[in-house]
């Protein structure tokens, strides 16, 4: 399975987004998730109420990744003509979902924390 | 596991991150760009023609092979992403979307000749070009690509694309923002739309089918439908190479209200009185349209058909495509020469994912003899096709030589099911992979 070469992978997506996005993307996820778990070591567990308000606004941004999705494939909101279709809208949505409520989460409990 | 299950594992893997991606690709991954020691070698190595075939091969030579000499000659300058003509000539994309520059792609090992090849003369293992200077070689690929006959129609004229109700998107991307023009107007107004395809071999078989689907979208969505007509003229007795294929364009065409007519090949056009002249067997048949996509014949370059390379009887003969294996792509009677991509004389396999898998395979043949060993790759017609069957859905049509599908992600993605994610992969994927493809590094 050396066919799996991540090099390939990464080859097209920079070519996709060029390679300064890409690296921001990359560095912006990386980052993301390292100040979102060493904030949970920090406050050793998750505050609820934060995480609430975080995911409420995750739902906002996995419609914005949906509208960001349609806009740069030149689609219509109707295209979903079968399961695939639902499984990569749901994983979209599911990204900007996920995306959206870790950073969220995390930026607010590291200003609190900061602050303090 | 045999080749077929890893290759189809391959580009299972592939398709899947792809589309995790955002669908980044129907072109497949193959095991050749993991890196390998260089093979040492003083071979003179020519290619002709720095399309798609030609720009891969010299970009996956000059990481194969340490001290050899690789000549690449082509006269144009801008480099062509077919692929996207359809797109511009929808509306999709902008007129600036499908070029950019072959030097770009060029690596630097790799000299490039800006000329025109004058003469191939594989008796003597000698390129010459238009300048006079002679290239001689130890291999030869021929990656010229084709030609679009459009003088062999009566009364065409290429400057008037995108006048007066005629397009014609195959003839370079100013041609197919043109036609995009042209076909709005049409679309505001409606009438009668004329599709058709050539009595040839031709590059992306499924392009004009794909429009007309296209076009009558268009005339849907802006209300001009009812008060106009489709009409689909094919060359043959079906609708496309591949029957299960043809079949469901038929189904589909059938429910769009899309007129076929068989058997109907384009011989002249009045283009101010807007009148196609198709031949039948019936005899002669005038259609007055208000839209038509001229779609020419196509056949080799006169180089190659004034050289010994083409097939010498059959049916490629006439049209000048090269003699090759269509297994190895390896020359029938001069072994050290390769035909790859729409200049290849097989029966399937003018699209760029083909060229993506035909590199592959003669370059390893071309390994293999440089190190005195065999290679049993072979191309088995690996070709796709996503066939855009509205804006905003395609079917991602694979199959090989023997007209079986080869569906990348079978059970996720059906090959006769129209999906937005094969949209998506023709909109956002298909180009980076095609770039990455390029520079050998996809």
């Amino acid at each position: 399975m050396n066919d799996l070469d991540p090099i390939v992978l990464f080859a097209v997506f920079m070519e996709m987004l060029g390679l300064p996005l890409l690296i921001l993307l990359v560095l912006g996820s990386v980052v993301g998730t390292l100040a979102f778990f060493s904030l949970l070591l920090r406050e050793r567990g998750i505050v609820a109420r934060r995480m609430l308000y975080s995911q409420a606004t995750g739902l906002i941004g996995g419609v914005l990744a949906l509208v960001l999705m349609a806009k740069v494939s030149s689609s219509g909101f109707t295209d979903a003509g079968g399961p695939a279709d639902w499984l990569l809208i749901a994983a979209i949505f599911g990204l900007g979902l996920v995306g959206t409520t870790i950073v969220v989460y995390s930026i607010s409990g590291w200003a609190r924390a900061l602050r303090s | 596991m045999d080749n077929d299950d890893k290759r189809q594992l391959s580009r299972r893997t592939f398709l899947t991150l792809s589309a995790l991606g955002a669908g980044a690709a129907i072109l497949p991954v193959s095991t050749a760009n993991a890196a390998a020691e260089k093979l040492r070698t003083s071979a003179r190595i020519v290619i002709v023609g720095a399309g798609a075939a030609g720009l891969s091969l010299a970009s996956r030579l000059s990481k194969a092979l340490e001290g050899a000499s690789i000549t690449l000659i082509d006269a144009r300058r801008e480099h062509f992403y077919q692929p996207g003509f359809t797109l511009v000539a929808s509306g999709i994309k902008p007129q600036d979307y499908p070029v950019s520059r072959t030097a770009d792609y060029v690596p630097k090992d790799v000299r490039l000749v800006e000329e025109r090849v004058s003469e191939i003369d594989p008796e003597s293992n000698q390129v010459t070009t238009e300048s006079n200077t002679r290239f001689d070689y130890d291999y030869l690929f021929v990656a010229c690509g084709m030609v679009l006959d459009y003088a062999s129609i009566e009364g065409m004229d290429t400057s008037r694309i995108g006048s007066n109700g005629m397009g014609s998107f195959y003839h370079g991307p100013q041609a197919a923002h043109a036609t995009w023009e042209e076909m709005s107007r049409f679309a505001d107004r409606g009438g009668v739309g004329v599709f058709h395809r050539p009595n040839t071999e031709m590059k992306c078989a499924g392009a004009p089918l794909k429009y007309a689907f296209i076009v009558e979208d268009y005339l849907t969505r802006r209300g001009t439908r009812s008060r106009s007509e489709v009409i689909y003229n094919s060359n043959n007795k079906a609708l496309f190479s591949v029957p299960i294929v043809s079949e469901k364009v038929r189904m589909l065409y059938h429910q769009r209200d899309i007129q076929m007519n068989y058997d109907r090949v384009l011989q002249a056009i009045d283009l101010d009185r807007r009148v196609a002249s198709f031949s039948s067997p019936e005899g002669r048949v005038d259609l007055d349209y208000d839209f038509i996509n001229v779609i020419p014949p196509m056949k080799a370059p006169d180089v190659i058909r004034n050289s010994p390379l083409p097939w010498q009887t059959g049916a490629w003969a006439n049209e000048g495509w090269m003699e090759v294996d269509r297994g190895t792509l390896r020359h029938a009677r001069y072994p050290n020469v390769f035909g790859v991509g729409d200049i290849a004389g097989v029966p399937k396999g003018k699209t760029a994912a083909s060229v993506k898998w035909q590199v592959p395979v003669a370059i390893d043949h071309l390994l293999a003899d440089l190190s005195g060993t065999t290679s049993d790759a072979l191309y088995t017609g690996y070709t796709s096709c996503p066939m855009i069957t509205r804006l905003g859905q395609a079917m991602l049509v694979e199959f090989d030589y023997e007209n079986n599908l080869m569906p990348s992600f079978p059970g996720l993605i059906a090959p006769l099911e129209e999906l937005w994610i094969s949209w998506v992969m023709k909109t956002m994927g298909l180009k980076p992979t095609y770039i990455s493809m390029l520079r050998g590094r996809a």
